[in-house]
């Protein structure tokens, strides 16, 4: 499913605030149907730039396009054509599985038969179809991240951007969880992802690293360990962040 | 030291620790490993006295943790999961509160605290809500450290921080333990558990395993096999369908596959992939780390009726 053809085009992309340089003008590429880990130390800017590519904030300069929109004067039409989900916040915990569900279909402006069929076919791939009408708050968390990334993609956006979606979650779950961004990727869908699970880095198409608001390595995993004469991405990314 | 036995305790229907022991000796660095959701804060509220257990007895270098709560407070050192220091303080400040609660000075236990200190003291007339996820956990650190406590427990110190500053971490932790502190950590990050004398696998309220990092892995009752191939995702898949298969796994660039023990042999599970049509694979036995050992202890839990 990987091509050359870009989905996210970053120019010179700079965000400053006040004296502090937060994005100091990173440069690239994400081509549609690849997984792209954004990898960095805390701090490094990477929660920065992911909100300016989800169209929530406006760079200070740079050029960028998500989705073929701009992220200047198209945020609305950005938003129309990404998914998101997070550790932090995912789904709403005191609605149920369905009522958010509703929501989030709602909220994408999708069809009502759309949205019935395509809630009916994943609640049965994930085994949650009798869990249906219990609340969010009530379930595990690991079958919480896995329903909060199906109904991240469930308008079948063009990009999911995932803020550290597997942190806390048990060995068995991630996995199931890597699973899903598979079949999203045979899809079509293309993946943003970030983690701070070394062995997840190895995972993605290609990945690149920041530090001090700089992007300073990017490649697939298997060019970032030679040029880093590193046996692993865990290796490579403590000589790069220290 | 910590004596834990038969630990209960339960939110509504919800078993959070199911007749939990336990026990961590003076001076060790012991590791409570597992998901969000599987006890660990219960647990160590519990020890911190600040949860009543709802059945079962547990002992801080011999103190009551119910009975003698004012007591075991005086000897423990805290670091909760979330950072729960005075935002509007300064680095200092919050140092200095805490240094007074216990009755002590900074000046008093300096020594304790000076090798994380002086890394954020460049800091110190910061406000404590403006520093970066790394400086408040060594502030948290030194705060939870400068009474001289005998026992220090922390709730998942390394949650959500970098692979660098977890490392970093550690090494303070191990020169703590130099110094005789009992230390119980806990943390989601299997890799993680090579860093303790002993470790507990903690999953839904229930203690999987004991043991020494080594002996854990040592004790593994199946064949591991790690598999290099171009294409993880279709490969796993094809195992999956491997006769008598335990569990096959992707652990970054490689799979690792679990099959009864003398079951099966390098030939067997190669000819196997080459009816799939994969050739360009390697398959060699391999020992198990920390997370094939939680994942087996997992899936036998599950399968039990």
């Amino acid at each position: 499913m990987k091509t050359r053809e870009p989905v996210i085009t970053v120019k010179n992309m700079v965000k400053k605030f006040g004296s502090f340089v937060a994005n100091d003008n990173l440069s690239f590429e994400v081509f549609k149907g690849e997984i792209f880990g954004f990898l960095g130390a805390n701090g490094a800017g990477k929660t920065t730039a992911i909100r300016i590519l989800c169209g929530l904030s406006s760079p200070t300069s740079g050029e960028m396009k998500v989705a073929g929109f701009d992220v200047y004067r198209q945020t609305e039409k950005i938003k129309q054509n990404i998914g998101y989900m997070s550790q932090k916040f995912s789904l709403y915990e005191d609605l149920t599985v369905f009522e958010n569900i509703r929501l989030y279909g709602g909220v994408y402006g999708m069809k009502i038969a759309d949205r019935k069929a395509r809630t009916t076919e994943m609640l049965e791939r994930l085994g949650l179809t009798a869990y249906e009408n219990r609340k969010i708050g009530d379930l595990p968390l690991g079958w919480k991240q896995k329903l909060a990334f199906s109904i991240a993609i469930l308008h079948n956006p063009k990009i999911v951007f995932l803020d550290e979606p597997t942190g806390g979650v048990d060995p068995i779950t991630r996995r199931q969880f890597w699973n899903l961004i598979y079949e999203a990727v045979e899809k079509g869908i293309t993946v943003f992802v970030t983690t701070h699970y070394m062995d997840e880095a190895e995972y993605c198409d290609r990945a690149s690293i920041m530090a001090d608001g700089k992007i300073v390595a990017l490649d697939t995993p298997l060019k970032l360990k030679e040029q880093y004469n590193a046996a692993n991405m865990d290796e490579v990314f403590l000589k790069i962040a220290r | 030291m910590i004596e834990v036995k038969d630990i209960h305790k339960q939110y509504g229907d919800v078993v959070a620790l199911e007749k939990v022991s336990l026990s961590v000796k003076k001076g060790e660095l012991f590791g409570l490993i597992g998901p969000d959701g599987a006890g660990k804060t219960s647990l160590m509220r519990i020890l911190m006295s600040l949860l009543l257990p709802d059945g079962g007895s547990a002992t801080m270098n011999g103190l009551d943790v119910v009975t003698d709560y004012k007591k075991v407070r005086l000897i423990t050192g805290y670091m909760p999961g979330r950072f729960s220091l005075y935002p509007d303080l300064t680095v200092e400040e919050n140092l200095k509160f805490f240094a007074t609660v216990f009755g002590t000075t900074i000046q008093e236990n300096y020594h304790l605290i000076k090798d994380i200190y002086q890394q954020i003291e460049p800091f110190k007339t910061r406000r404590a809500g403006k520093l970066s996820g790394g400086m408040k956990q060594k502030l948290a650190l030194s705060c939870a450290l400068i009474h001289k406590p005998e026992i220090l427990i922390l709730d998942e110190p390394t949650t959500g921080v970098d692979a660098v500053s977890r490392k970093e971490f550690w090494e303070m932790l191990k020169r703590l333990k130099e110094m005789e502190i009992t230390i119980l950590v806990s943390t989601p990050y299997m890799d993680e558990a090579s860093m303790c004398d002993r470790i507990a696998l903690i999953q839904q309220g229930n203690l999987m395993s004991v043991a020494t990092p080594q002996a854990m892995t040592k004790a593994f009752s199946e064949d591991l096999w790690v598999v290099r191939t171009k294409k993880i995702y279709p490969t796993t898949k094809h195992l999956g369908q491997l006769p008598s298969l335990v569990s096959v796994n992707s652990f970054g660039q490689v799979l690792h596959l679990v099959t009864p023990k003398g079951m099966h042999n390098i030939g067997s599970i190669t000819q196997f992939l080459s009816k799939n049509d994969e050739n360009e694979i390697s398959v060699e036995p391999a020992e198990a780390t920390i997370e094939d050992v939680f994942i087996l202890l997992m899936n036998n839990r599950n399968s039990k009726p």
